[in-house]
């Protein structure tokens, strides 16, 4: 590796300055398990390693005030499901946390750091996105925040720009009669790069008869993943049934763009598609009940 | 290049070294520290043969910078036997011929041992499940599966114990 300095600061303010003072040659570390990959096999140049994990808020997972959860950048997905209260209020979480990679990745592999790295078929951000999750960065001008939807830029970029970094993420508390789920197709049990990947966020009507608002997102059928507006407006005041789930999974099916590559062909993907947003908006309408 | 000065607790004992900042800590425990329980197969975090404990977590070694480990804790496959009396999971692969070549063998070891020590009446799919991140060649996995639940009971009663 041509690393040639690895840096550990404090605060979110000295991650700041060591930042700005390195510029591009620096790089913000937090699990390691992508970057410490590209580096060995030279997909990416770092000179300086920037490690965040010493920062407290970074590795702090907490509830605020208001029944939301804040998500340190840094947070492995291991501390997310072993959290008995963070698993029960949200479930959609830990389907993404508990897929990604085997446990020694999970031991180590961050949400913060799931996005960042930023892949069109990462496995937790149609989950930050349909459960309406922002980024809150960090810079040399202060904080800003960016919806989790408006994050990613391409494949492999994203919104932050020279000096920033991603120090949390803020979950919204879930409201009354809502629920959310996350599922992705791989032709393995394990251990695989999604094909697709679906979240859906449902909120009903009291009776659980309607649905009153749904965010749904998809993921490796874009240069990005995609929050599919036109699914939830399919899907805002009309009964909750297999044809309003249908309506939001054909608009599923038609904000793909897949490409055709090894894992899978343009019309398999956009089937696919539609296959995941029905089973995560059934599933989600599920817990919507249960909660 | 600036080398950082590690100091750590490997297997219970205080070690101090030196490290470039680049090297992963699997480098660091082979070629500087002689342990070389710890296996190099993809040296990209997709087989577990160099899995070690690092603050009480089950860790890919090679996605874990020796510069990391200052100040921490690690359990590797050389702390599992007691002298020449080997661990219930190290007979139970003996006595289940749960390895052929061995290179994979290290790192199941290690991951099953933390699985067991979590969760001590892990049933099969579970026990499938958490070494899906180990990868072997040559067994076809039942067997290593088997091993890892022959020796569960014993590490219960140890625990009891």
């Amino acid at each position: 590796m041509a690393v040639q300095e690895y840096l550990a600061p404090a605060t979110v303010d000295d991650a700041v300055a060591v930042l700005g003072e390195h510029g591009s040659a620096a790089r913000v570390f937090a699990g390691g398990t992508d970057l410490i990959i590209q580096v060995r096999e030279r997909r990416r140049d770092v000179g300086v390693m920037v490690d965040i994990k010493k920062i407290p808020e970074l590795v702090e997972c907490a509830f605020t005030g208001d029944g939301g959860l804040r998500i340190g950048a840094a947070v492995p997905c291991a501390r997310l499901y072993r959290d008995p209260e963070v698993a029960a209020k949200f479930p959609c979480l830990i389907d993404s946390a508990s897929l990604i990679g085997g446990i020694q990745i999970q031991s180590r592999a961050s949400l913060g750091g799931n996005l960042c790295n930023s892949s069109p078929a990462a496995d937790s951000i149609p989950t930050l996105i349909a459960l309406g999750v922002t980024c809150e960065i960090a810079g040399s001008s202060g904080r800003r925040t960016v919806p989790v939807e408006q994050f990613c830029t391409g494949p492999g970029q994203n919104v932050l720009q020279p000096g920033e970094f991603l120090v949390a993420l803020n979950v919204p508390a879930p409201g009354a009669n809502s629920g959310a789920a996350f599922e992705r197709f791989i032709p393995r049990n394990e251990m695989d790069i999604a094909v697709c990947n679906a979240a859906a966020s449902v909120v009903l009507s009291a009776d659980g008869s309607t649905f009153q608002s749904a965010r749904i997102a998809v993921g490796a059928v874009a240069p990005t993943p995609l929050l599919v507006a036109a699914a939830g407006e399919a899907l805002a005041g009309q009964p909750v049934s297999a044809a309003s789930i249908a309506s939001a999974a054909d608009a599923a099916r038609a904000a793909a763009v897949p490409i055709t590559d090894m894992r899978g062909s343009t019309a398999q993907r956009k089937h696919l598609a539609s296959v995941l947003v029905t089973r995560v908006l059934n599933q989600a309408v599920e817990r919507a009940g249960r909660a | 290049m600036s080398k950082h000065h590690v100091i750590t607790r490997i297997n219970g004992e205080d070690i101090e070294f030196l490290t470039d900042p680049g090297t992963s800590l699997l480098s660091a425990l082979r070629d500087q520290l002689g342990l070389t329980g710890a296996k190099e197969g993809c040296n990209n975090g997709n087989c577990g043969a160099c899995n070690v404990v690092l603050n009480g977590e089950l860790v890919n070694s090679c996605c874990v910078l020796a510069v990391e480990v200052n100040g921490g804790e690690l359990a590797t496959i050389e702390g599992v036997a007691n002298g020449d009396d080997l661990h219930p999971l190290q007979q139970s692969f003996i006595n289940d011929a749960a390895l052929q070549c061995g290179i994979c063998t290290p790192g199941f070891i290690v991951a099953a041992k933390a699985l067991l020590e979590r969760e001590p009446d892990a049933d099969e799919a579970r026990i499938r499940h958490w070494l899906a991140g180990n990868l072997c060649r040559c067994t076809g996995y039942d067997k290593i599966v088997q091993a890892v639940l022959d020796a569960a009971p014993e590490m219960r009663a140890a625990a009891r114990a």
